[in-house]
């Protein structure tokens, strides 16, 4: 099992949502963020005040899925979330180790 | 139809005949003459009465909602109920205040320079107008109008110590700067014997239409002074404080815009044509000083910003209050464009460049809108919108400079000096006083806290995620 976590642009995510569900991405857990990689921020100006603002929103999909869906899901989600522009995001895969499914105790893959 | 055009003549002949059966009129004897000068005084009663009670409630619309939503969107969200509480506390306290005795200092008799107590607990202000102040009105509307002026008036301080001072501290201060700063200003200006008087025979006659200096400059030079004695915000200027919701100053401006209608042209304290000309210079004032601000920023950041837009708008709304009643609706175009952009350089360069925090700009729009606008009035004041000078056999006399009355851009500079003084003088004693005795600030802890949580233990915006 391959623990992914994409952080993507607002904007993109009802597209990169669709897209998953259609490859049969089963479930997924979605988190508003604010972060920045080396995109940096922008500047606000409130009467006549500078503010940098270098935290932007972003949304963060979390998903469990099986090693043989992994290479699948990658290319949807870089597909549907990029717009070619700096701050699209990233995507990070971990290994886990286990799951459980609370209803009925089931482990492993049968658990996703 | 057919049977209209069947009646119609038969209409007109019964409508000849009641004009030939009515006898000749009579010569009309004097009581009925006297009857009916009585009514038309009463019709005329009714409605200025009818249009001070409606412009009451437009002025108390300034307060709250108004300035509460303008000031509370501009803070950081741990302290929106704070800050529109400070607002909103002005309405029931200084309410009480002026019942008690601020009615009686600022239009009791008095001297030149604070109204005597002959009004304290509203005794012997009744249904009969009072011939100085307005004759067409009770004087019971005339105390209810000038209460709101009251209650604003404080509550445009807060926006200098906001994020920062004690709930209780700020009570007390509020109630003695109602007594020692406003009530002897507005009644210099205002009141019966008024040493700045304008109307009643004031040494120096300074033209104050609806408060420019009785209301914006002691506000705005008494918010500096809280700025200054209070300190600044913890991690000010390091730390940014972006205004939590520019959405509802947003609200909160364009009340005050509407409010300001009461404010300005129900100072003429009637509903005739000088409250129609009021009207129309606070509102061109507005917009042009809307125009100024945001282009100033336009020009300088590259972007017009909504923020901006809004303060400007207040900005000519307060220069314009000294002037509404005197000016011309071009020279009301011309001092809201000057004031947007003056008080743009106030807040946006000067403030920045001194470094003192005035939180939400109470001195920058306020004490600078104020100043400008009390001088501008001395220039455009014209004697075809309102004759105010006049000679001993009646003949008009020029008011403003553009007339030639230069000495009246002189006496405006006394009018706004001495508000400054005593603004000055007045806040610095109160705050010591509090100081000292209770205590202004919250702890380095309830000022990180938020005001909301420690002083009145609410949130502004109550989340928890697990809620349903």
């Amino acid at each position: 099992m391959t623990k992914l976590e994409a952080v993507i642009q607002p904007a993109r995510f009802e597209a990169v949502k669709d897209a998953l569900i259609e490859i049969g991405v089963e479930g997924m857990t979605v988190i508003e963020v604010r972060g920045h990689g080396r995109q940096k921020g922008h500047t606000e100006f409130y009467r006549g005040r500078e503010y940098i603002v270098d935290l932007l929103p972003k949304v963060k999909i979390e998903a469990v899925i099986p090693d043989a869906m992994v290479d699948k899901a990658v290319t949807t989600i870089t597909e549907a979330a990029r717009t070619g522009k700096i701050g699209d995001g990233k995507i990070f895969l971990s290994r886990i180790d286990d799951a459980v499914r609370i209803r009925n105790d089931e482990r492993g893959e049968n658990a996703l | 139809m057919r049977l209209v055009k069947k009646l119609l003549p038969w209409f007109f002949l019964l409508f000849a005949a009641t004009l030939t059966a009515q006898p000749a009129p009579a010569a009309p004897d004097a009581p009925t003459i006297a009857q009916l000068q009585q009514h038309i005084a009463d019709a005329k009663g009714s409605a200025d009465n009818a249009w001070m009670l409606m412009c009451s409630a437009l002025v108390l619309l300034m307060t709250g909602p108004g300035l509460a939503l303008f000031y509370g969107g501009l803070v950081r969200k741990k302290n929106v109920l704070g800050t529109m509480m400070q607002s909103f506390a002005m309405m029931a306290l200084i309410t009480v205040v002026w019942a008690i005795i601020g009615y009686s200092l600022c239009f009791g008799s008095g001297n030149g320079f604070i109204g005597g107590v002959e009004h304290a607990f509203l005794h012997a202000v009744g249904a009969a107008p009072d011939a100085d102040y307005a004759t067409t009105i009770p004087q019971q509307t005339f105390m209810i109008y000038q209460l709101m002026f009251a209650i604003i008036t404080p509550a445009l301080i807060c926006g200098a110590f906001a994020e920062r001072m004690k709930f209780s501290a700020m009570l007390l201060f509020m109630t003695l700067w109602s007594l020692i700063v406003y009530a002897p200003m507005a009644h210099m200006v205002w009141g019966k014997g008024g040493f700045l008087n304008a109307s009643l025979g004031g040494r120096f006659p300074t033209l104050d239409f609806a408060g420019g200096t009785v209301v914006h400059i002691t506000s705005g030079l008494s918010a500096l002074i809280c700025a200054l004695y209070l300190g600044r915000r913890v991690g000010f200027p390091k730390e940014a404080m972006p205004p939590h919701s520019v959405v509802l100053s947003f609200i909160g401006a364009c009340l005050l815009w509407v409010g300001w209608f009461g404010f300005n042209a129900g100072s003429a304290l009637n509903a005739g044509s000088l409250a129609t000309s009021a009207f129309i210079a606070t509102h061109f004032a507005a917009a042009t000083a809307a125009i100024g601000w945001a282009g100033a920023e336009w020009i300088r950041n590259g972007k017009p910003s909504v923020l901006g837009a809004i303060s400007g708008s207040v900005a000519g709304l307060v220069a314009i209050t000294p002037a509404a009643g005197f000016v011309r609706p071009m020279s009301a175009l011309l001092i809201g464009l000057i004031a947007g952009v003056f008080c743009y350089v106030m807040v946006a360069v000067v403030k920045a460049h001194l470094g003192y925090d005035d939180s939400l700009d109470a001195f920058g729009v306020h004490g600078a809108g104020g100043t400008i606008g009390a001088l501008l009035t001395g220039v455009f004041a014209s004697s075809l919108v309102n004759p105010v000078f006049k000679d001993a056999r009646g003949h008009v006399l020029p008011v403003g400079m553009i007339e030639g009355n230069f000495r009246q851009l002189g006496n405006q500079a006394i009018g706004v000096l001495i508000a400054i003084v005593l603004a000055v003088v007045g806040t610095s004693l109160i705050l010591m006083v509090v100081n000292f005795t209770i205590g202004l600030r919250v702890s380095t802890e309830e000022e990180a806290q938020g005001l909301d949580l420690t002083q009145h233990g609410e949130e502004g915006y109550y989340w928890e995620a697990s809620m349903p």
